[in-house]
């Protein structure tokens, strides 16, 4: 297909959706969906019919719009009017009032800080378009940016573009995307691989299956264009199973592409052949560490190996392999598009452009948003996240998940970035953010989290093996109130052996969240220890009565 | 394999030494007569990664990286043996006597064994992590030998023995962390086997008391340490 064939069909999209007077998008991403969003759309569209409104409404599906908490959401005319907790009794009324004053009952205003303070660009179409069809990718620029590269850039100047870019990848480590690229060219190999890793294992992260619900495209033409630039021709997406819509979506989105020619043999009429694969991953979350996914696709148990050798150099069946998260490709083609300086514009020196956090926790907006770098904590608990749930004290904002830390009021004017977060013993991480108040327990919270490492090592290396089932079982003891002053230094001597003597990124972090636990709330840790008490009154600590002789 | 094998240098333990470019920091100092503690690593098996002992620090490198599976690069400069790492492996070799149920008097191995060894090795006295005493398995179901879970490490080299050099892939590994489990063909016991040919060879090589003869007593199983290289000289004879 050429540029002007495919901007044809954007364009043809486009009026067919300008023709209406009203597009009504219902979101049917997971969280909406599974809040009958689908029946809210069939109610609406036959409301449609029936009010005699066919000429002027159009109904469609899109994707997610962030605020998946107050689903399931219904907009008119990409924010003209914004609903909430829409249900399929209420479509009557919105069909009715269409023309005239918005739905008061349902309403969320548009201009609420939520909205009015994200930066979308790997979100950027999230809610515009209906994920679905090609013709609405295509009309919002859509492969534009694989066009241009494959016609009027060098594989190296695409890399150039990612360097400047600043761009880092988004799966958790930070390492920058044009030199992890450039890595790959460079490598000799007779074949080379794209990977994108949607295994996103971290408890309560919905990020990458988000995009891969609401904007499959963007996914798809960013590992395309990766692949022009290290010079692969085979991509996989190691995708978790549990995401069956993600699937079902990312599915469709690459036979749309494969048709229209934007996979496959000689994509755009030049010599760049790519195309993409699906492999389903088997849920565990040690299985989102690069090597462990590696061995995964190969057909073996996925355990970690040591690197170096790095995937670059030798990955998938020992050729060159270039593996990035899904938000890291999801940004490729809007760089492409608006430029490499429009991006590093965004954010602070050494953390480049924007990120989607999931915002969970005691807060009252929880959903998906984007942000600019260098945006403070404060800014996204208190306003993007409108506050605490009733009014509660906040006590802490723990971002990386389980590789990740908690950090105290003190920091929460603190810049979001990779190297302030490391620098207060936590980690950007793939994008979790569980906002924490008064009625929270630090002990409790780190013996959560070291439960869940315990229970996903897999079990190779001794140290990450054993040293979590022993720091789990300390903090247990602490929870119970039956530790002492020696449980707490075997579990902090615990948490630098783990650290350091581990095989892969699952046990050298896995200490992170008891670290820093202990260095901002050790009083807490004492408290349970030495007072016998839990100050935010979540564990529960028997006490006996002295036994008399 | 290139014809042309470059040759680089590297520092270790202060000493400078050649070595080929395509092998194992390990490799190079046992050539040189450096030793470093191992107990996952086995000469004629892959390289597996897992047992950590054998860690050590490579300048500019800020993690300790194990050297049975990181090959040498020109200038490195590597540490076998500081405070820091010899404090490490004693943590590392306490965490093993912690998870399993590691009572010597009564192991047939004793005296003979490659994780008892190595607690002296690395001057352990004591274990100061907190013992877990796991209630394992026996299965004492086959006919010549016997597969003691209390003292396995989970090092995986009966099931590389099993698989690479005998090709039978009697033995595997399941499930994960602290449960991960040396098991049979498919967790059936071992005496029930189809696919084990009796050769013996995962209870040569295993480092423990976990796989040993039916019929030893404690003490009286030793181990023949010069099987595995005595088979792989005959293959690259054979080559
Ligand atoms: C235990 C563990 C789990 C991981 N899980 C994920 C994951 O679910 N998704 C992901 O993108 N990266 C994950 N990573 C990071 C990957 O190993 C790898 O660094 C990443 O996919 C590279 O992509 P990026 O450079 O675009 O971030 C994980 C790492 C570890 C150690
Ligand atoms: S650190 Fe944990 S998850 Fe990683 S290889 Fe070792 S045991 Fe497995
Ligand atoms: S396997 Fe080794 S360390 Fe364990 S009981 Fe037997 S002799 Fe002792
Ligand atoms: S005796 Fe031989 S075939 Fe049987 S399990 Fe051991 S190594 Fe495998
Ligand atoms: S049985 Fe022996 S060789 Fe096999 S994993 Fe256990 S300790 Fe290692
Ligand atoms: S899933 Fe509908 S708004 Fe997020
Ligand atoms: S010998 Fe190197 S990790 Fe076991």
């Amino acid at each position: 297909m050429t540029p002007e064939e495919f901007k044809k069909i954007g364009e043809t999209h486009q009026k067919k959706r300008e023709a209406f007077k009203y597009n009504i998008n219902v979101c049917t991403a997971a969280a909406c969906v599974s809040l009958q969003s689908e029946k809210v759309k069939d109610e609406l569209a036959s409301q449609v019919k029936e009010q005699g409104k066919k000429e002027s409404c159009r109904i469609s599906g899109t994707g997610c719009l962030g605020l998946c908490a107050s689903g399931p959401l219904v907009t008119i005319n990409n924010g003209q009017a914004l609903y909430g907790g829409v249900k399929p009794g209420d479509a009557a009324d919105i069909v009715k009032s269409i023309d005239k004053k918005p739905v008061k009952r349902l309403e969320i205003p548009a201009d609420m800080p939520f909205f009015a303070r994200q930066t979308k660009i790997a979100l950027e179409h999230c809610g515009n378009t209906d994920p679905e069809v090609l013709g609405d990718y295509l009309a919002l620029e859509g492969y534009e940016a694989l066009y241009n590269c494959l016609t009027t850039m060098q594989p190296v100047e695409v890399i150039d573009t990612m360097v400047k870019s600043g761009l880092r990848g988004r799966g958790g480590g930070g390492y920058p995307v044009g030199l992890k690229w450039s890595t790959v060219h460079k490598a000799v190999g007779t074949k080379k691989f794209v990977i994108c890793n949607a295994d996103e294992g971290d408890p309560g992260a919905f990020m990458d299956r988000s995009m891969l619900e609401s904007d499959p495209h963007s996914i798809v033409e960013g590992m395309a264009i990766a692949g022009y630039a290290v010079g692969a021709t085979h991509g996989y997406v190691y995708i978790r199973g549990e995401y069956p819509l993600a699937i079902k979506r990312l599915k469709a989105a690459i036979k749309q592409a494969e048709r229209q020619g934007f996979l496959g043999k000689n994509i755009c009429g030049t010599p760049f052949s790519f195309d993409v694969e699906i492999r389903l991953g088997a849920g565990a979350f040690v299985c989102g560490e690069e090597t462990a996914l590696i061995a995964s696709i190969e057909g073996k148990r996925g355990t970690p190996r040591p690197r170096p050798p790095y995937p670059a150099q030798y990955g998938l069946w020992g050729f060159p392999t270039l593996i990035n998260n899904v938000e890291t490709f999801a940004n490729i083609s809007p760089i492409v598009r608006k430029g490499a300086d429009y991006y590093a514009s965004i954010g602070t020196e050494r953390s480049k452009g924007t990120k989607v956090f999931a915002l969970a926790g005691s807060i009252n907006n929880t959903g998906l948003i984007e942000v600019p770098m260098g945006i403070t904590l404060r800014e996204i608990v208190f306003e993007i996240g409108g506050g605490i749930i009733g009014g509660k004290k906040f006590k802490a904002v723990q971002t990386g998940g389980p590789s990740g830390g908690c950090i105290p009021d003190e920091y929460l004017d603190m810049k979001v970035d990779y190297e302030s977060l490391a620098q207060v013993g936590s980690i950007m991480g793939s994008g979790g953010m569980i906002v924490m108040d008064e009625t929270s327990c630090m002990v409790d919270v780190a013996k959560y989290f070291m439960d869940f490492c315990r229970s996903e090592s897999c079990g190779k290396c001794a140290p990450c093996r054993v040293g979590t089932a022993q720091m789990y079982n300390l903090l247990n003891l602490i929870s119970e109130g039956k530790a002492t002053m020696h449980d707490m230094e075997l579990l902090e001597e615990l948490c630098d052996v783990v650290r350091n003597t581990s095989l892969c990124g699952l046990g050298q972090t896995a200490a992170n969240p008891v670290l820093s636990t202990i260095r901002f709330f050790r009083d807490e840790y004492l408290a349970h220890i030495k007072d016998k008490k839990c100050p935010a009154g979540v564990c529960v600590i028997e006490h006996k009565e002295e036994a008399v002789l | 394999m290139s014809s042309s094998v470059k040759i680089k240098t590297l520092t270790i333990d202060e000493r400078q030494v050649g070595a080929r470019e395509d092998q194992t920091i390990l490799d190079v100092a046992r050539e040189n007569g450096i030793k470093i503690p191992t107990l996952c690593s086995l000469k004629g098996l892959s390289a597996y990664g897992g047992c950590r002992m054998c860690i050590v620090e490579i300048a500019g490198t800020p993690k300790l990286l194990p050297s049975c599976m990181t090959t040498v690069e020109e200038g490195m400069v590597v540490t076998t043996n500081s405070d820091r790492i010899k404090k490490y492996r004693r943590s590392l070799l306490e965490l093993y006597f912690s998870e399993r149920n590691h009572v010597c008097s009564v192991c047939a191995t004793n005296g003979y064994c490659e994780l008892q060894s190595m607690a002296q090795e690395v001057e352990m006295t004591h274990v100061h992590f907190p013992y877990m005493y796991p209630q394992l398995d026996i299965d004492a179901t086959h006919e010549r030998f016997i597969l003691d879970h209390n003292r396995c490490i989970s090092c995986t080299r009966c099931v590389r023995v099993c698989d690479e050099i005998e090709g039978a892939h009697t033995l595997d590994i399941k499930d994960r962390g602290i449960d991960i489990r040396v098991i049979t063909d498919l967790d059936h016991p071992w005496g029930e086997s189809e696919t084990c040919t009796q050769c013996g060879k995962c209870v040569h090589v295993c480092p423990t008391g976990a796989l040993i003869e039916r019929g030893k007593s404690v003490g009286e199983m030793s181990k023949r340490k010069q099987l595995l290289p005595y088979l792989t000289k005959m293959r690259e004879a054979h080559e």
